[in-house]
């Protein structure tokens, strides 16, 4: 298995049709992710990628003629709180929100009504996920990766590609890869994924991408201490040299009040078992130091 | 984005809150204008606070009183000619000092780990909050608003008598439930009254009787959410931002200046974090945070380099792109432009990765720039050029 996306995964892409959709959509399908629908209103009945893809006017039709259960959102800011609650309304189980520039305040409610509707969202700003040799859903770019078992979870996007390269390049694969996103109110956390890939079955270790801002770094440490006690288990942080009081292009990448360290983050990622690493290209090996073997 | 008090106490007001008048002085024979009204209205004293984007105005002796006009002129000259953390300040605010009982501290914030707004108080105001987290973790109550209701009364009634706010009940909740509101009808990440005062005011009759008042605010806007208010926009105040933080923001590039001698042009936030801290790894200092964003097109990289480079201390600069929405032989080709109109020559090392890199190292391997192929070697390779620029 891998988790949030694979082979049988049915994605319906909202805004197939503009610019970064049929981009990125096109990525998909060249994966090998089944790409099932495309959703622009006005524009139902015809087709994208070559006619590969059909275009309906709303998510439920698209569930409905498709059997999508996967949703990725690249609609602006202004409309993607709305295509998020679209999603989880039609029945969709897995929403990937890939827009960047929403307000904060936003997500609050879409994130309370998501989780009610039994649904889960990823993102918003994030890249997306990948279970390498399977499927991806969002933009990081298929060739980073490698098929393998461990499990990588990661607030960045380049940052996450760097990682991933340089464990690809050492022969160490992943099992999936997700981005959970940059801003201060996401749908999914740290923690979440990490209880994701200790339920998985061919997650075999795990790797922490951090950044300044917030504690989402420390409580999955917390958990992950007592629950993956036997995981391999690697961590990079970035923002060590970052000012406090500044926004470090991310929404969420501040440290205010003294809270939100690089340094707090790593010190309860080494307390909870994680090797820490000072550059991204250290992580292939320090798994294999904390006993990684595939 | 942050705002100055005078502008968040605006808001504040026009959401119903109490704050006691005031008035903006940019000189000090303003200053005596407004306070000769204040004491006019009936002042004993008038308080003068510093104008700037900074906290601890108080203990940079920026907050002072004054008991005539004349006073008022002399302390608002002692304060303008004050810099606060390096920001000179340029105006002041002047309103009738508050008869205070005592002090609380209140706030609306976005609470990042319970996805929700969060309302804080404490009875210990008018002091650091987070000094106060600190030392006596206790003396905070919070509550979370609910996440499609917003603050309910019952919350703001349950954080006064916590407080110890029972005798201002309706003042206090209507307070209370008002911060939430201006959170939310402004897209605010953090709404701040400290102090929150209880305060004495003597009646025309002669009677004194007290009553809740917001004496100072602090408001935070989320830059995100500024395309739905065009009128805050106004807020933004030009004499505090940076010049180059305003090309950035125009030029649609994240910039922040920092004190180092390597500049750095990376693609993505989370990289060019790490970019930074791979030059302090290995022994310089970061001149900047600068993330390009996906998709950079030849004149963004152009004015990026126009921005790192309008920083004198630069004297070598870092460039890594790991292309993936960002094609390598775009960014490439803005680098060869920004050269080619560059005024002083700065050792660059570039390093390309990614979508479309093959095409970027033909490029600037014919246009003779260094490269490198790993982030690490990168990074020690920018530090050699500075060092040797120094020497």
């Amino acid at each position: 298995m891998s988790i949030l996306i694979d082979k049988g995964s049915r994605v319906v892409v909202h805004g197939l049709t503009g610019r970064e959709g049929s981009f990125h959509g096109e990525a998909m399908l060249a994966y090998g992710t089944r790409v099932v629908a495309g959703m622009t209103p006005g524009k139902g009945g015809q087709t994208a990628l070559d006619g590969r893809v059909p275009v309906f006017d709303t998510v439920v039709d698209a569930v409905r003629e498709t059997g999508a259960d996967t949703s990725c959102i690249f609609v602006p800011a202004a409309g993607a709180p709305d295509a998020v609650m679209e999603a989880a309304a039609a029945g969709i189980r897995t929403i990937f929100c890939i827009t960047e520039g929403i307000p904060a305040l936003d997500m609050i409610p879409v994130v309370e009504k998501v989780r009610a509707a039994g649904a889960r969202l990823i993102g918003p700003n994030c890249p997306g996920a990948t279970s390498p040799g399977r499927a991806k859903v969002g933009i990081i770019p298929g060739s980073v990766h490698r098929e393998g078992r461990v499990g990588v979870v990661s607030r960045s996007g380049t940052l996450t590609y760097e990682a991933v390269q340089a464990m690809t390049d050492a022969g160490i694969g992943q099992s999936t890869c997700v981005g959970i996103g940059g801003d201060p109110v996401i749908g999914t956390t740290f923690l979440e994924v990490l209880q994701l890939f200790a339920a998985d079955d061919e997650t075999e270790a795990v790797v922490l991408i951090g950044e300044i801002g917030g504690t989402a770094e420390e409580t999955a440490a917390a958990w992950a201490a007592e629950h993956l006690r036997d995981v391999p288990k690697a961590a990079f942080v970035a923002g060590r040299t970052a000012p406090e009081g500044k926004r470090m292009g991310h929404a969420g990448a501040i440290i205010s009040g003294g809270a939100g360290t690089a340094a707090s983050k790593v010190a309860a990622l080494e307390a909870a078992g994680f090797r820490v690493a000072g550059s991204p290209t250290e992580l292939p090996q320090l798994l294999r130091d904390a006993g990684y073997r595939g | 984005m942050k705002i100055q008090e005078a502008d968040a106490k605006s808001l504040l007001v026009a959401q119903g809150l109490p704050v006691p008048p005031w008035e903006v002085a940019h000189t000090a024979a303003e200053a005596h204008v407004a306070a000769e009204r204040f004491f006019v209205g009936g002042a004993d004293q008038v308080v003068i606070k510093a104008q700037v984007l900074v906290g601890g105005r108080g203990k940079a002796g920026g907050v002072r009183l004054a008991a005539t006009a004349d006073d008022a002129e002399r302390v608002a000259d002692a304060i303008l000619g004050l810099e606060i953390k390096g920001i000179p300040v340029r105006k002041v605010l002047v309103g009738p000092a508050a008869d205070i009982v005592k002090e609380y501290y209140l706030s609306a914030v976005l609470d990042r780990a319970s996805r929700r707004i969060i309302l804080m108080g404490s009875a210990e105001g008018g002091v650091e909050i987070e000094q106060v987290a600190v030392d006596r973790p206790d003396a905070i109550v919070t509550t979370q608003a609910d996440p499609l209701l917003g603050l309910l009364p019952f919350q703001a009634r349950q954080m006064a008598f916590r407080l110890g706010l029972g005798a201002h009940l309706k003042d206090a909740v209507a307070i209370a439930t008002g911060l939430v509101r201006t959170m939310q009808a402004y897209d605010a990440d953090l709404v701040e009254i400290n102090p929150l005062a209880i305060v004495n005011e003597t009646g025309a009759d002669g009677q004194v009787s007290s009553r809740l008042q917001c004496l100072d605010a602090k408001i935070t806007l989320d830059d995100s959410a500024l395309y739905r208010h065009p009128s805050l926009e106004a807020l933004r105040d030009p004499d505090e931002e940076d010049p180059a933080d305003r090309v950035a923001r125009e030029a649609g590039l994240t910039f922040i200046k920092l004190d180092g001698t390597i500049g750095c042009m990376v693609n993505g936030a989370g990289l060019a974090m790490t970019t930074m801290d791979l030059v302090k790894r290995a022994g310089g200092e970061p001149a900047n945070f600068l993330d390009i964003g996906g998709g950079a097109r030849a004149e963004k990289v152009a004015a990026a380099m126009r921005l790192i480079l309008a920083d004198p201390k630069v004297n070598a600069i870092l460039v890594n792109i790991f292309g993936g929405i960002t094609r390598g032989d775009e960014v490439a080709r803005g680098l060869i432009a920004a050269r080619e109109q560059q005024e002083r020559d700065v050792p660059m090392v570039v390093r390309i990765v990614g979508t479309n890199a093959e095409e970027a190292a033909v490029l600037l391997r014919e246009a003779r720039f260094e490269t490198a192929a790993t982030l690490d070697e990168a990074a020690e390779r920018a530090v050699a050029a500075s060092r040797s620029a120094v020497a």
